[in-house]
């Protein structure tokens, strides 16, 4: 029996097919349950926006999809979560492999005490993904590009990441995140920490992403999950309210407590 | 949907816009009820009140434009708060037309009554006019309770108008054809007419906004219209064709 999985690309019938499923999904940190039978589709080359009021559960869901949340000792996961038709946690999976095809931009900018360079270069070096060091070079600058940032930074290439904005840090993450060829790129409150300005960059860089990558966002902010998604799924205390196209929920949801949390009617 | 934002400016400022739409309604519905009395009783100096209250209700249009635009602005409202703000401001944009078409009314009062033209009888016109006030009248209590039913049914009375709108066009056709001399008094009766038959439209518009306001969705179909004026002829032997 092969010791990791692999993982194929998922293979689409339309735009809107789903890339990962997650269906009756529970979460627990050791006896309080924090997620209760989660269904949703995650459709590909989409944006789906996870929205709803601090502690619902929204960003453990998020953590699942790639299994971040193995590293809290506490934490146990029911139910299925099936990436390209494949179990994910499945006891063969290869969890570095899956994480390098379903990447992830936290809430802080975090690059590596390291050049803007070795920030993207560090992913395809540890996957062996660069066959020269020319290829690594086109891979980095690929990414670069991708993440709306080459133009900011190509003169200096060798300076440290943590001298940039944090806007630029951010995408020099999300570089980060694509420089490994990933199939979905999770984001947890990828903006929170940012100027509206670079806010708008970021937004408008994960509209042109889209093209290629799956995205799933958590999110507090109403507005960007209304102008940035065409999905939106509604968390409170730890069920999934309701899921829909954007436009419908942020116009005429059908469940009242998505009325009254997007209103500001509960928090 | 609970009733109060977490904010509570957000809810003054939502409070603020709903009852300055009511006020317009109720404006509106007084300004249509003295301008009938104006012409039942020929009374310029009511006409010319009429007239002048106009002005009032441009300017509540005008502040209500700038309240939900800044609701919108500053509190980017979702869902249903956001249908409120939108249909409000359209629909307002209805009651100041409405407005209009009253002072417009008042005018041709007040010039018909100051050369003491025969209009012929006014009957019809002045049922129209009370039609179009009840239909005022309870499309604002359909917006301040959220009643979608009524707003349906208030919809659907237009039809009462355009029908005694076609009766009042024959009549005055008639009339018209018996004395030359009517002529100028009946083409004014004719106007006003008119302009509460377009103020029932008006009003059947606030119904179908309310619907989608309240439900998220826009009424089915195509109400019910019965104006047939635009096909309407008599001959000289009075023969209606």
């Amino acid at each position: 029996m092969e010791k990791n999985m692999t993982y194929k690309t998922a293979v689409s019938t339309n735009g809107s097919a789903p890339i990962m499923t997650a269906n009756g999904v529970d979460v627990y940190y050791g006896k309080k349950q924090a997620i209760k039978n989660v269904s949703l589709d995650i459709p590909e080359n989409q944006i789906t926006a996870l929205i709803g009021p601090s502690g619902c559960g929204k960003s453990t869901f998020l953590r699942c999809f790639n299994r971040m949340n193995d590293t809290i000792d506490s934490c146990r996961i029911s139910g299925d979560i099936k990436f390209a038709g494949q179990d994910i946690y499945d006891s063969k999976v290869d969890v570095v492999a899956l994480r390098s095809r379903i990447g992830m931009v936290f809430q802080k900018a975090n690059p590596f005490p390291k050049s803007i360079f070795d920030n993207v270069a560090y992913g395809p070096r540890i996957h062996g993904l660069s066959e020269s060091k020319d290829h690594l070079e086109d891979i980095v600058i690929t990414s670069l590009r991708r993440a709306g940032l080459y133009d900011e930074v190509s003169d200096r290439l060798n300076e440290p990441g943590t001298s940039l904005s944090g806007g630029q840090q951010q995408r020099l993450c999300i570089a980060r995140a694509i420089a490994v060829d990933p199939q979905i790129i999770l984001m947890d409150e990828p903006c929170s920490a940012l100027d509206p300005i670079a806010t708008a960059i970021i937004e408008n860089l994960m509209d042109s992403m889209k093209e290629k990558y799956t995205i799933v966002i958590v999110t507090h902010s109403m507005q960007q999950a209304a102008r940035v998604s065409q999905q939106t799924a509604f968390f409170h205390l730890g069920e999934l309210v309701e899921s829909g196209d954007t436009e419908s929920i942020f116009t005429n949801p059908a469940q009242e407590r998505t009325q009254n949390y997007i209103s500001g009617r509960i928090g | 949907m609970s009733d109060d934002h977490i904010v509570s400016s957000f809810n003054e400022d939502m409070s603020r816009l709903e009852s300055m739409f009511l006020e317009m309604g109720d404006i509106v519905a007084e300004q249509l009820k003295l301008a009938t009395r104006a012409l039942r009783k020929e009374d310029r100096v009511l006409a010319k009140q009429v007239i002048k209250g106009d002005k009032r209700l441009n300017k509540m249009e005008a502040d209500l434009n700038d309240l939900a635009i800044k609701i919108l602005a500053l509190r980017q409202p979702f869902a249903g708060d956001l249908r409120k703000v939108v249909i409000t401001l359209k629909s307002a944009g209805h009651l100041e037309r409405m407005g209009d078409l009253t002072r417009n009314m008042a005018q041709r009062t007040n010039t018909i009554t100051k050369a003491e033209a025969d209009t012929g009888p006014i009957d019809t016109l002045i049922r129209m006019s009370e039609i179009v006030q009840d239909m005022i009248s309870s499309i604002m209590q359909a917006y301040k309770d959220q009643d979608t039913e009524l707003a349906i049914n208030v919809r659907a009375q237009d039809e009462n108008v355009d029908r005694s709108h076609n009766a009042l066009f024959r009549e005055m056709l008639t009339y018209m054809m018996e004395d030359l001399r009517n002529i100028s008094g009946c083409m004014h009766v004719m106007f006003m007419a008119k302009n509460i038959e377009r103020m029932g439209d008006n009003v059947a518009d606030i119904a179908k906004e309310l619907i989608y306001m309240n439900t998220g969705d826009w009424p089915e179909g195509k109400r019910t219209k019965s104006d047939k004026t635009s096909k309407m002829i008599l001959e000289h032997d009075q023969k209606e064709k």
